[in-house]
């Protein structure tokens, strides 16, 4: 045998937790540990949550394990399983199972999850200590197992709990046929989760599946002799009965963790980087432990818990931290659709905005805190659930009209939902991907959208399809969805969203993106992550930047863009579309000389020139003598124009002039995405300004209104008016200080269209027309130094900055085999 | 079958910019050379399998390049497309010489 070199991990649980953080290990690191895993069950590992479609019989037991036995085989995890955990010996660092095994450990994680909590009833236990028959809990596949055998022989069942778990058991036991009674200890079922409003449309939605519901009442007694026949209740009122499943609650199993001296609260205490309050090699997740007073049981906390914890243990990245979740989940109840989010009564000062519909069983309800959503209760229409999740996840600012969210429909864009569509339907119009091929992978372990998205390409188009592509693995994947963190991030390779990551390159001088994968990647450079750290870089430094050319997508290393043939597209600017005979001459000149394949009207009003080879570009350039367009640049790109009061006889400003001086004034600059504007003089909007990322229109009275957020492309969205104002030296400086604003907060690749939505155009108001931080001079300073520094990158053309920047094939003339 | 081929000089590393990658015509064949940031060269065919895409124009990370006309991402050292139903890149053995030369095995 080899000497043992890993370090050794042992998991006890392996439920949704623990064999969760395996898989997170496993994918970051194989080699990080030799792992051992203890689980009391015999099988591998299932998804719990599907349990209740087990016993209702439309689950096969077999399709709900994400972990089969042989995939531990495969994994190289030792798994025990069926063998319980006796005793963990801290001092010596050995966990000792039930069958005398003893396995020795480096790390501990204690995942053991929670048990069914059984009150204690006058009869519910027979004299030899096991359950009366006819009574049982409902936590295991066995549990499953068992209920459904006893309940073909059963008339009438009740279900002892009328929280999320028992009406789950209620469920499964009316698909068997069986007549039901929930019996809540509580005013109204659910109390967790919703308000009492809500609960009791889900009660008279249940009653209409033939669920009977008794609320308040104190079960004290299970009547029967072999077996059961009833339950007694405080009031001395009875219920007659053949089965009882008992779903009261859930308690976290924390015995393990007493008997060796860790601290135990209502669950294991653990800190932020989940290690356990007096032992540093000792580590808590799931439902069994207790983070900042919270035990968690629902599987989303569990799944960010194990991919902190898989982080932190093989280093991917060691300070890694669990913060708490915010807690939400979606279920079908009793054939209802139900999500909830955050808290579900209001606090004092909160707005709370309902609507219900009791004939059809909807009941919708948000709590709105300054502006961001605290909590939501949605019943019985699930449509407007993404929206809401969205919301609540991201704390976006709310639309100032509510009613936007909770009905969806009434935003023009109703998207079918995904998952009713077949295999076939094609979701991704840019790549041409089905539902069957998205559902397929998910399928293959695909559960997070970027995951999906990368390995189906599904959405890496357009990127207009996402909200589907997400509907589809929310459907195909229910619960296990997760949420990659990296959508947070700046860039997927540097773990920081982007106002840590502006802080930190700030203070830590970084002018470099490879200085910026030296500080927080060790020099792992993450290529999808390049392009986007140079933007922000050079928005952060100015001339201070220090460029790498390698961090430059190729169209910003030649300033041109590129084609599928390999060619590039030249695309001169013409400031304001406004052109004249002796420059068309010069474009005509270049076309004949260069044979250039193609020459088009753009649809900024602009000339393109396309098929232009790499090497040939800085000739094109020379011969036009004009400067770039930048139509290949996430930048400033166009401003289009309508010809205003100079010729129409409409025109109430002149809009041909303001965008000329637009275009003079901020060409080329950077920002995370294209820029595209246009200037109307007059309503009919003629250059369609009110769809452009900026755009100014003419109003009699010589006034302008300065729009922001529209856009008519991949997403058609009028944009946001932001202000209206009396100059063009105004229209200049509003929209300067919104690009800069847009430019040092927007994430990479947001068109303006989706940082307005996700800011609010409120907000924006306040921030700057209102100027109610004060940020407004520093933005008007900060703006103007980028358009100082402005060069137009053509010029690169006569002086390139390396001698192969405009060659791809470098010639090999020596390149005979050594001898 | 083959024969013993010694390697090619292609000049010195310093013709292809840090981080980047160019191609070199050789034998009838077009090869892209990658020099990443940490000192590494790699050598792979030089149009991506799916749409034909001049992989040397690519953003180029710790082993991988991004293929600039539909994203598809390489594994320079093996020439898979990990995750993506796309033929893999055919991979040559290259290596920077004491002197600076580039030297690409194309057996």
């Amino acid at each position: 045998m080899a000497m043992r070199t890993r370090s050794r991990l042992v998991v006890i649980g392996n439920g949704m937790a623990g064999a969760r953080l395996v898989e997170e290990i496993i994918a970051r690191d194989a080699d990080a540990f030799e792992i051992t895993m203890f689980g009391d069950e015999p099988y591998g590992n299932y998804n719990r949550i599907l349990l209740s479609g087990v016993l209702a019989g439309t689950h096969d037991p077999k399709d709900i394990f994400i972990n089969p036995l042989s995939w531990y085989e495969q994994a190289r995890v030792r798994l025990h399983a069926g063998v319980r955990v006796a005793r963990i010996d801290r001092d010596n660092r050995l966990v000792v199972g039930d069958d005398g095994r003893v396995e020795p450990y480096d790390r501990l994680v204690i995942a053991t999850g929670s048990s069914a909590f059984v009150p204690p009833l006058d009869g519910l236990v027979t004299d030899t200590g096991g359950y009366r028959d006819g009574v049982f809990v409902f936590r295991t596949l066995d549990d499953c197992a068992a209920i459904r055998r006893y309940a073909a022989g059963a008339r009438r069942a009740a279900v002892i709990g009328g929280g999320l778990l028992g009406l789950e058991a209620a469920r499964g036991l009316r698909e068997l046929d069986v007549e039901v009674h929930v019996v809540h200890l509580m005013r109204h079922l659910m109390e967790v989760q919703l308000d009492e409003a809500a609960g009791s449309m889900l009660q008279a939605a249940m009653a209409r599946l033939g669920v009977t519901t008794h609320l308040a009442r104190r079960t004290t007694a299970v009547l029967g002799d072999a077996r059961v026949s009833g339950l007694l209740f405080d009031d001395g009122t009875r219920l007659d009965c053949e089965m009882v499943v008992v779903s009261a609650g859930i308690r976290p199993n924390v015995a393990l963790a007493r008997d060796a001296g860790l601290a135990v609260e209502r669950g294991i205490v653990v800190g932020d980087d989940l290690r356990t309050a007096n032992d540093s090699g000792v580590y808590a997740i799931g439902e069994c432990a207790q983070h900042r007073g919270q035990v968690y049981g629902l599987v989303a906390p569990l799944w960010e818990q194990a991919q902190v914890l898989a982080e932190r243990l093989t280093n991917a990245n060691a300070h890694a931290a669990y913060r708490g979740s915010r807690v939400s989940t979606k279920l079908k109840v009793m054939g209802v659709d139900l999500a909830v989010m955050g808290e579900k009564d209001a606090a004092e000062g909160d707005e709370v905005v309902h609507y219900a519909e009791p004939s059809r069983g909807v009941y919708k309800k948000m709590v709105v805190r300054n502006g961001q959503l605290a909590g939501a209760i949605l019943l019985g229409d699930p449509d407007a659930a993404p929206a809401l999740q969205q919301a609540f996840d991201r704390s976006l600012s709310l639309p100032d009209n509510r009613a936007e969210l909770l009905f969806p429909s009434m935003r023009n864009e109703a998207p079918a939902s995904a998952a009713a569509l077949p295999d076939e339907a094609q979701i991704c119009n840019c790549n041409g991907v089905t539902k069957g091929r998205i559902a397929k992978a998910v399928a293959d372990g695909c559960r997070s959208l970027r995951a999906l998205c990368d390995a189906t390409r599904a959405g890496t188009g357009c990127g207009s399809c996402k909200p589907q592509v997400q509907q589809v693995l929310e459907s195909c994947a229910g619960d296990a969805v997760v949420e990659d963190p990296a959508t947070h991030y700046y860039v997927p390779g540097i773990p920081l969203r982007k106002p840590e990551l502006v802080a930190q390159i700030r203070e830590r001088h970084l002018r470099s993106v490879s200085s910026v994968f030296a500080a927080f990647a060790a020099g792992r450079e993450d290529a999808k992550s390049k392009a986007g750290l140079a933007s922000l870089l050079k928005t952060i430094w100015g001339a201070a930047y220090e460029d790498e050319r390698d961090a430059r997508f190729i169209n910003d290393r030649v300033h041109a863009n590129i084609q599928r043939d390999g060619t590039f597209s030249v695309v001169p600017r013409i400031y304001g579309g406004v052109t004249s005979a002796a420059q068309l001459r010069r474009i005509a000149d270049v076309a004949d000389k260069h044979q250039v394949p193609m020459v088009k009207i753009t649809g900024g009003q602009r000339i393109d020139l396309l098929g232009i080879p790499k090497d040939k570009l800085p000739d094109v350039w020379r011969d036009l003598g004009m400067p770039s367009g930048h139509a290949y640049a996430k930048a400033f790109r166009t401003c289009k124009t309508c010809v205003g009061t100079e010729f129409c006889r409409y025109g109430v400003g002149d809009s041909t002039r303001l965008g000329i001086a637009i275009e003079q004034r901020f060409q080329g600059l950077e920002s995370p995405h294209k820029m595209k504007l246009a200037t109307a003089g007059c309503p009919r909007n003629c250059s369609e300004a009110t769809t452009k990322d900026l755009g100014a229109v003419a109003i009699d009275g010589g006034r302008w209104e300065v729009y922001v957020g529209g856009g008519a492309g991949s997403k058609v969205r009028k944009g946001d008016l932001l202000c209206t104002v009396d100059t063009h030296d105004d229209v200049l400086q509003m929209m300067g200080r919104f690009m800069q604003y847009y430019r040092e907060h927007a994430r990479y690749l947001e068109r303006t269209y989706d940082f307005v939505e996700r800011i609010g155009i409120a907000h924006i108001r306040r921030l700057l027309v209102d100027d109610s931080d004060g940020l407004c001079a520093a933005l008007d300073a900060a703006v103007q130094a980028a358009v100082d520094a402005f060069v137009d990158p053509w010029q690169e053309g006569t002086v390139p900055v390396h001698p192969l920047q405009f060659r791809t094939i470098v010639h090999t003339a020596g390149a005979e085999p050594v001898a | 079958m083959s024969l013993v081929t010694a390697p090619h000089s292609l000049g010195p590393i310093a013709r292809i910019p840090l981080g980047e990658a160019r191609v070199f015509h050789i034998e009838g064949r077009n090869v892209a050379v990658f020099r990443c940031r940490s000192g590494e060269v790699f050598a792979t065919s030089a149009d991506c399998p799916h749409g034909g895409g001049p992989l040397a124009d690519g953003l180029v990370g710790s082993h991988s390049v991004i293929c600039p006309l539909h994203g598809f991402v390489f594994d320079l050292r093996t020439g898979e497309a990990p995750g993506r139903e796309c033929e893999r890149l055919i991979t040559h053995r290259v290596a920077v010489a004491a002197n600076g030369e580039l030297m690409l095995d194309l057996a």
